[in-house]
């Protein structure tokens, strides 16, 4: 039984008297719901930051009026508001891949958070290649992209498909080798080994060891993961300035919002990828902070890598689509095969 | 090669130097006001909505004249040799009945030439901006202050008094 | 199996696009990411300038000069004034001559800011953008301060200028130019010399020196093709001559002469120039009457003449023409936007579609300058 389900047995004795079937079930039903609306907080959660960050950087307040204190309760509007719209759909679109969509990329994020480790108990699902299987199911979300552009019938939106599907292919590349690293080091995919791995100081973290090559696979892997999620400055599926919306650019409503909630849930994932691949998890940094829960910390150092993709985005401007190639392939891909290339040496020496 | 490695090191620096600067602004204080709550002090001569002093307007149009886009409508009757409308501020004689002096603030383009023509300084901008409507209509301010019953028995005693133009009194 | 082919597909960026500074439309031949071809069309602020010009007086044309440039509307003012005086025959004191290139200076600064925060717009950086607002907010309060308006100045007039400076206006300029000095920096580590922003605008958009020449592109434009020509020191009108400042031309600091990066630099560069006029003029200012020289109704006397000015977009000229009237017979605006926009297309053919967004931002045009 997962950590998970050993968790909620723990905590609801009844559990332990359930056929096996009907307990796994319910565990997943629960962990299910746990965990859309942890994205869904979250999402809220991210937009209200990403606006006061991006206002307090600009010199302005950002939001201020709504919900009163610093206009917390703004993104709960706005989404209410998104809720209540009008569904549209223009006329020409292939209707079924137009509301199809957003559902798909939607639902593989969702999925992929399924192997999230929050903390020593709180893994939804712990299998033993839960950092594969994140990587493959987050990848659906650029089908789900290129549907979305594809079936909108817009140009813009075509390019903008286009550009996401080239984009995130490539740093698919870079993504992989550089948590290879990681999984060199640890010797295995599971998600709560590579944290476990970690356990002590933060100079047990994998970012600090193997004399800086771990750091370097972490800003690799921070670097790709910008291009992944589509944020500054690899935002180019979405590119304001030159693609109007880019993929979204017909999406409304509901559906405009289902993206935007992926969008924002996805920059937490790949921030807890990194958190629990690089940055020790759920683990203290000094053994005396044992006494905060884990997941405190994981979502903690996660809301820190997703404080500094907002930074990022509110400081940079945006690459060209052949510079963003040329960074992948030409920067970043022969770096992080390097680095995998010699810390593999040094652990058979 | 060479090249390839500087590129790296300057696109890394310069990104830090901008991250540098945009982290120093997370903590200088906003320049922004809380707009409705707050107000910054207008300049005294700040051009906003056009006010007519009408007590001292003497309907002589100039600014009408002034106006480049036609949005003073002025409309005034003469008054009687013994008809005493009393004196503006500054001491011109006041002949003219106003009828109608309307400014359409919709069609108003603020440049303030309306301002300047003025002998007896009674048209000018006051620091009043937030007057935005849903009609367009209520854009028009009507300044002309003659009552009702006064506005009828002008235009009644204009028109006799072209109808005694047109019609010469009968001889004898 | 049938042969594979491509299609050349046509973009419509525009009328309505973030990047297009207005309603402006580019009609885009494309193959995949790469432009083929890149025709602009205009016309969509048409708003008749040159027609009203010949219904209203000498005066009333003024706030419509405002509202061609509306980002620079004291340079549009400066050049129909002194054209206009020209023709009258009219010398107008010390004391408004420095006003005017006071606030004329100011307005370039504040246009140049304009064209620096929405460039950073365009290539996807946000905060200078703000930045650059924060400091032209300041302008603009010194504007609203001696004149009343913040954006449709009708501040110079024939004869002189509509309000004399209130006390303590021209320390408040040099307040604002001790202040606005070091910022500049504060631009170049954000954005000018970012890898990233070099990278999208160095060596994209060329465009050669002869080129800009044939095309009758004007200002930085022109000066960052590295044509050293500044109608402030080779036509000077008002009191330029009497100034000690630089004209900035392109060196291709950081790829070749004549690309988006030079545009952008210049424009930096001449933010700085500005400051230095503006603290020559503003030093020791004279006394005077600023209005003393207004004719009560201006009356032009029969004839025409060609006044061009420097604005910060380039050459603005008017071309005035007048029967002795109240109201003038003909005025021809010949905007610098107009000829800067016209050499889109030479420029842009084989490029990226994101390249387009860097040109048609680094040539910093104003729609309602272009269409009239």
């Amino acid at each position: 039984m997962d950590p998970f389900g050993r968790f909620l047995a723990d905590l609801i004795p009844l559990f332990n008297d359930m056929p096996a079937w009907l307990a796994i079930t319910i565990t997943g039903l629960i962990a299910g719901t746990l965990l859309l609306v942890f994205m869904a907080v979250f999402a809220l959660f991210a937009v209200y930051l990403e606006r006061k960050v991006s206002a307090h950087m600009q010199d302005r307040l950002g939001p201020m009026e709504v919900g009163g204190w610093h206009g917390w309760a703004q993104t709960i509007a706005d989404a209410v508001k998104l809720l209540a719209k009008e569904d549209l759909i223009p006329k020409n679109v292939d209707r079924i891949l137009f509301k199809a969509a957003p559902m798909l990329v939607f639902g593989a994020t969702t999925a992929a958070f399924g192997a999230l480790p929050f903390s020593a108990d709180l893994i939804p699902a712990d299998m033993n290649i839960g950092l594969l299987y994140i990587l493959a199911v987050s990848s659906l979300v650029v089908i789900g992209i290129l549907m979305a552009g594809w079936s909108s019938n817009n140009k813009w939106s075509l390019y903008g498909a286009m550009r996401a599907a080239a984009q995130i292919v490539s740093y698919e590349i870079p993504i992989a080798l550089s948590l290879l690293v990681a999984v060199v080091i640890v010797g295995s995919l599971n998600m709560s080994d590579l944290v476990r791995f970690q356990d002590g100081t933060i100079f047990d973290w994998i970012f600090l060891k193997y004399y800086g090559l771990g750091f370097i696979a972490f800003i690799i892997y921070f670097v790709a993961s910008l291009a992944e999620v589509n944020r500054t400055p690899f935002d180019l599926p979405e590119a304001e300035s030159e693609l109007v919306a880019g993929f979204h650019t017909e999406y409304s409503g509901m559906r405009f919002a289902m993206f935007f909630l992926a969008e924002y849930a996805n920059m937490f994932l790949v921030a807890a990828i990194a958190t629990s691949v690089f940055l020790g998890g759920w683990l203290p940094p000094f053994p005396v902070l044992d006494f905060i829960p884990g997941a405190v910390w994981f979502v903690g150092k996660s809301l820190f890598l997703v404080f500094i993709q907002m930074w990022l985005r509110w400081t940079l401007p945006r690459l060209r689509v052949d510079q963003l190639m040329y960074t992948c392939w030409k920067v970043l891909t022969p770096f992080s095969f390097a680095v995998l290339m010699i810390v593999a040496t040094l652990i058979i020496i | 090669m060479a090249q390839y490695f500087r590129n790296i090191y300057e696109t890394i620096a310069t990104v830090l130097i901008g991250m540098g600067v945009t982290f120093r602004h997370l903590f200088t204080k906003s320049v922004t006001l809380q707009y409705p709550r707050e107000q910054r002090e207008l300049p005294s001569g700040t051009r906003q909505k056009l006010f007519v002093n009408i007590d001292d307007c003497i309907g002589c149009l100039q600014c009408e004249k002034a106006c480049p886009v036609s949005c003073i409508t002025i409309e005034t009757i003469k008054a009687e040799k013994d008809e005493d409308l009393g004196e503006t501020s500054n001491g011109k004689k006041k002949r003219m009945y106003l009828t109608r002096f309307d400014i359409d603030m919709a069609k108003c383009c603020y440049c303030a030439d309306c301002v300047f023509p003025c002998p007896t300084e009674c048209i000018y901008m006051v620091p009043e901006f937030d007057f935005a409507t849903y009609d367009r209509n209520d854009l028009v301010f009507r300044f002309s202050n003659l009552s009702d019953e006064k506005h009828k028995e002008l235009i009644e005693r204009e028109k006799a008094k072209e109808a005694a133009k047109q019609q010469p009194p009968e001889a004898n | 199996m049938p042969d594979l082919r491509t299609e050349v597909m046509e973009v419509n960026m525009g009328p309505q696009h973030p990047s297009t500074h207005g309603v402006l439309r580019v009609v885009l031949k494309t193959d995949g990411e790469i432009v083929l071809d890149a025709i602009p069309y205009i016309g969509y602020l048409h708003r008749c300038f040159e027609k009203h010009a010949e219904n209203v007086t000498w005066q009333q044309v003024i706030p419509f000069t405002d509202r061609m440039d509306y980002l620079a509307s004291m340079n549009n003012n400066f050049g129909y004034v002194v054209g206009v005086e020209k023709l009258m025959g009219i010398e107008v004191n010390e004391r408004v001559e420095r006003l005017r290139v006071i606030t004329a200076e100011l307005n370039r600064i504040a246009s140049h800011l304009i064209a620096l925060g929405t460039y950073g717009l365009d290539i996807g950086a946000f905060t200078p953008f703000l930045y650059a607002f924060r400091e032209r907010e300041m302008i603009l309060d010194l504007f609203e301060e001696i004149c009343g308006a913040r954006l449709l100045y009708n501040f110079m007039w024939v004869g002189g200028v509509s309000h004399d400076a209130p006390d303590g206006w021209i320390q408040k300029v040099l307040d604002f130019c001790d202040y606005f000095s070091p910022k500049i920096k504060e631009y170049n580590d954000l954005l000018s010399f970012n890898k990233i922003f070099i990278e999208r605008t160095a060596n994209v958009g060329v465009l050669p020196a002869d080129v800009a020449i044939s095309y009758g592109c004007s200002g930085p434009t022109l000066r960052a093709s590295g044509v050293d020509f500044d109608l402030r020191k080779n036509d000077p009108y008002s009191i330029y001559d009497k100034f000690d400042f630089n004209t900035v031309i392109g060196e291709g600091l950081k790829g070749t002469v004549g690309d988006c990066w030079d545009r952008y630099w210049v424009r930096i560069i001449e933010m700085e120039e500005s400051v230095k006029i503006i603290r020559q003029a503003a030093s020791d200012m004279p006394d005077g009457n600023v209005k003393e020289k207004i004719p009560k109704i201006v009356k032009v006397p029969a004839g025409e003449i060609y006044q061009r000015t420097e604005t910060p977009r380039g050459e603005l000229g008017y071309y005035i023409v007048s029967s002795g009237d109240k109201i003038p017979e003909r005025i021809k605006v010949r905007s610098p936007a107009f000829c800067n926009l016209s050499v889109l297309p030479a420029i842009s053919r084989g490029i990226m579609v994101a390249d387009i967004v860097a040109i048609i931002g680094s040539l910093d045009i104003v729609l309602g300058e272009i269409d009239r």
